[in-house]
């Protein structure tokens, strides 16, 4: 394996050590997950730097995290390497007073920062200069103040609820310095002046939610797609911010509600890792075995959707056989089938129920047959493969650059599971296979979904006659108060990387907290992937990635 | 075989023993109009019924249970809600033209039920280029939908029915062609000449080899007619939410419901009179036992029999197929089905000038 060799080769120092060498002015704190402090001068020299020099390959941009320290304002890029399997923060400060914060864009070097630092910018409004498309991304364009800022008017009557229509814009700006270093705002069309725009979404049968896009066609060929976010977006990072920090975990069901284990156990973690809790190795075992379960449900549900979304509505049915089965499962011990809010920090909530083994059991039974019916009424289907196959072909490296992780950037070819890359809990104990292939096409994005249920079977079936005894939950103290600080963590979701971001100023409530949900990317790069193709290629495309709306708006 | 010609023969004497000639012409007219809304209603109604409860055999599901014994009467009550919603009105659409197309559209389906052989001696019209008239009205169903779709004043509506046209255009040739196959077979156009030529053995069987690849080619073209699944890329719920009904309410969006399932079984009923001998019964030529009981069975039974069965067909294919895209589903026909219908047809007009059929 060169990856193996790499990392002996590279190490966290090597990196480190390199950049300092090609920046002196950087200042680099901490050695697992080091943060390179940067003024926003040479930035753009540093994300060039970063991603193309040999030693460092940072190619894949994870998260952009906007921060206001209230003197001041920046941004923290967290970055991955793909070679070397390596992650840096990098933290930019930003120019400007508050009335005009502003920061280089990154926006060429990773295709994806694009669409991050039009959060970024409406949540804290750093204007990222020569960005192409500087919008709001979430809130309507004509919302007072930026929400994550600490100074922010919650004031309903600044914002109030209209029951007018959203007012809308066929234009975007472009923000660039002049010769003075002055910003200058530009105006520049979205679509062209007389192109033919369909609206598909907000309320959209294939769009999965309530997503719109601003479709424009020529005949039945997409010229070009516009995302348009935030119709379910409901402020969980800044809600987090007034919530102690048992509190901030009931929102992780809220987002992709088919990974709500896989997000709490995230979270848990994270907490766990700060308050330096040490949880027992029954606990750990039930939320991986949580995490698969979830897994297999997710993927099941992907398949009946997806099916659909082509117009073989049977599967759909044949599909959530399995998953209710799953939720059986999931009702008999965490009481819910939906939003289940089981993992806490310490362990799980209650124990398992007394059957639980009997039920995964049963199921890993069925598992195989079933997985067998959808292979032969659909997979094999000639029409279902002319419908997918060759259609929207992402190559390894644009996955890459927009970030695409999950089973999505696995179909490209993209080793991406961080169950793998970042061991946590008892993963690395596990023997699972990462799914992978290398078509990129939408048969690929379904096939490495198909085979990731029989990968989460394998985990289930090792795991299920050694769940070791002892306590669910150990005791946390009543109040948890973090120690002063900040970490960051990756976590393999349903749907793909899950990061977190966590700053803490030692009080009971998080200072920020940042999250990177897995589906943002997977809608960016929607336009890439159907430009020429047909309408109906947009629903096959949008169908594959698999993106879950709330996900996206958090 | 028992003609039933006699009933109509006796109503129309009845008729004209208490009135004039032109009056009694004029009742029998409407009589057999209310007999065909009668009959449309109720079989609609019942392939309503049957579809849902065929798709949630598919589905592992029980369908409709709850109202009536077995869920009987739910189609009734559908329709019923259906009568009595709103139709809702919309601003900026071409009213009149809106309010037209969903009337084509049932007049189309209307128009074909009149030369479906009904049964024997049942047929209501019967003259010398039926089934080219048959082709003919239900072209117009076309236009009903295209109209839809424009005066909607929808993109949505619009781009469904510029589909619907390309590709109901396109299915016509290969509909036109397997047609004219079996017309070559039977050597006349009238429906009933149709049928009476398959007396002896059923054209699928008569004309083996390629009245087998008409068929084939029929059931696909028709399936792609009726804008049903896996063809039913203009109505695409998951593309264009309902495709070029997506503005229509209430009752006139019935129309365009019914005149689906209507469509459905004129498909499958101008398949049976092609293919499967019409209302005449199952025949094999030296069994007169096996014949003469076969007789017993009446016609009407017969025809509407086989064309429920071969709905069935177009049933499953909806409930099992994932639907084409639109530059797949015109390659298919222009690419494989128009080829194979035309060398299917010098195939059969060889079969018939060397007499190899049986």
């Amino acid at each position: 394996m060169t990856n193996s060799l790499n990392d002996i080769l590279i190490t966290m120092a090597n990196i480190t050590e390199k950049i300092s060498k090609l920046f002196p002015q950087a200042v680099i704190e901490g050695d697992t997950t080091p943060v390179v402090t940067i003024p926003n001068a040479q930035w753009h020299d540093l994300a060039l730097a970063l991603r193309d020099d040999a030693d460092i390959r940072m190619d894949y941009l994870i998260t952009i995290t906007g921060m206001d320290w209230t003197d001041r304002l920046g941004a923290i890029y967290y970055l991955m390497s793909t070679t070397y399997n390596k992650i840096i923060g990098v933290k930019v400060i930003a120019e400007g007073d508050r009335q005009q914060p502003w920061i280089y864009s990154a926006a060429d070097v990773w295709k994806v920062a694009t669409l991050f630092e039009r959060e970024v910018f409406d949540f804290l409004g750093i204007i990222f200069v020569n960005n192409p498309d500087m919008r709001r991304l979430f809130l309507s364009i004509d919302w007072v103040g930026y929400p994550l800022r600490k100074d922010y008017d919650q004031n309903p009557e600044l914002n109030p609820v209209s029951t007018e229509s959203e007012r809308q814009t066929d234009f975007t700006d472009v923000y660039t310095l002049d010769e003075n270093g002055k910003i200058v705002k530009n105006e520049v069309r979205v679509f062209e002046k007389d192109d033919f725009v369909v609206n598909i979404g907000p309320q959209h049968p294939a769009t999965h939610g309530v997503l719109r896009f601003r479709t424009a066609v020529d005949g039945e060929t997409v010229k070009k797609i516009d995302v348009y976010c935030g119709y379910i977006h409901r402020g969980i990072e800044k809600l987090c911010e007034n919530l102690t920090y048992p509190q901030t975990l009931h929102f992780m069901d809220r987002m992709d509600y088919f990974s709500a284990h896989n997000y709490h156990h995230a979270l848990c973690m994270l907490y766990e890792k700060a308050a330096g809790i040490e949880i027992s190795r029954r606990a750990q075992v039930i939320r991986v075995m949580m995490d698969e379960l979830s897994r297999i449900a997710s993927h099941c549900l992907f398949i009946g959707t997806y099916c659909m979304d082509l117009g073989a509505t049977t599967m759909l049915f044949y599909a959530l056989r399995v998953r209710e089965q799953i939720l059986d499962i999931m009702e008999k011990t965490c009481g819910a089938r939906m939003t289940f809010n089981y993992e806490c920090i310490g362990g799980v909530m209650q124990d398992l129920a007394p059957d639980f083994r009997a039920d995964v059991k049963a199921l890993l039974e069925v598992l195989p047959r079933n997985i067998k019916e959808y292979n032969d009424v659909f997979t094999g289907n000639v029409i279902a493969r002319n419908r997918m196959e060759g259609v929207g072909v992402l190559s390894r490296e644009d996955a890459i650059a927009y970030a695409v992780t999950g089973p999505s950037g696995r179909a490209s070819g993209w080793a991406c599971d961080m169950r793998k890359l970042q061991p946590y809990s008892i993963y690395a104990e596990l023997d699972f296979e990462e799914v992978t292939a290398t078509e990129g096409d939408s048969m690929a994005r379904f096939k490495c979904r198909m085979r990731e249920i029989e990968e989460s079977a394998k985990i289930l079936a090792q795991l299920v006659d050694n769940i070791p005894d002892g306590e669910y939950c150990v005791k946390v103290p009543k109040v948890i108060k973090l120690p002063a600080g900040q970490w960051f963590q990756v976590t393999e979701g349903c749907r793909g990387a899950f990061g977190l971001y966590l700053e803490s100023d030692g009080s009971t409530k998080p200072y920020r907290l940042h999250i990177a949900p897995p589906c943002l990317p997977q809608a960016a790069v929607v336009d890439h992937l159907t430009r020429g193709q047909k309408i109906a290629d947009l629903i096959t495309i949008g169908g594959s990635l698999d993106y879950i709306v709330p996900d996206i708006d958090r | 075989m028992q003609d039933l010609s006699f009933i109509t023969s006796w109503i129309d004497s009845s008729f004209r023993s208490i009135m004039p000639g032109w009056l009694s012409t004029t009742v029998e007219c409407l009589l057999i109009g209310v007999g065909l809304l009668l009959v449309y209603a109720l079989l609609a109604l019942f392939y309503i019924y049957y579809e849902r409860k065929l798709c949630a055999a598919f589905q592992c599901r029980l369908g409709p249970n709850r109202v009536g014994p077995w869920g009987l009467l739910q189609s009734f009550a559908d329709m019923f809600k259906m009568l009595i919603k709103e139709i809702i009105h919309l601003d900026h659409i071409d009213r009149f033209l809106f309010a037209l197309a969903p009337y084509l559209v049932i007049i189309a389906s209307m128009l074909a039920f009149a030369v479906l052989p009904w049964g024997n001696g049942l047929q209501i019209i019967d003259f010398n280029i039926g089934i080219f008239f048959l082709i003919a009205v239900s072209s117009i169903g076309v236009l009903g939908i295209l109209l839809a779709g424009w005066s909607s004043n929808n993109k949505f509506t619009l781009i469904g029915s510029l589909r619907s046209g390309a590709q109901m255009v396109s299915y016509e040739l290969s509909i036109g062609l397997s047609v004219i196959t079996m017309v070559c077979l039977a050597g006349t156009m009238s429906v009933g000449g149709i049928v009476e030529e398959q007396a002896d053995l059923w054209f699928i069987f008569k004309g083996h080899i390629p009245a087998i690849i008409a068929f084939v080619i029929y059931m696909i073209a028709g399936t792609a007619e009726t804008n049903r699944g896996p063809f039913d890329l203009p109505e695409a719920e998951s593309e264009l939410t309902a495709g070029y009904h997506t503005e229509y309410s209430g009752m006139h969006f019935g129309f365009f419901y019914l005149a689906e399932y209507l469509n459905l079984f004129i498909v499958s009923g101008v398949a049976t009179l092609l293919f499967f001998g019409g209302w005449m019964p199952l025949h094999i030529p030296g069994l007169d036992g096996f014949n003469h009981i076969m007789d017993y069975i009446p016609s009407v039974v017969w025809f509407i029999g086989k064309a429920i069965l071969l709905s069935f067909v177009i049933i499953w294919f909806k409930w099992t197929f994932p639907r084409l895209r639109i530059d797949q589903l015109l390659s298919l026909e222009w690419k494989y089905l128009l080829p194979i219908n035309l060398v299917n047809l010098v195939l059969m007009v060889l079969i018939i000038v060397y007499d190899l059929h049986f």
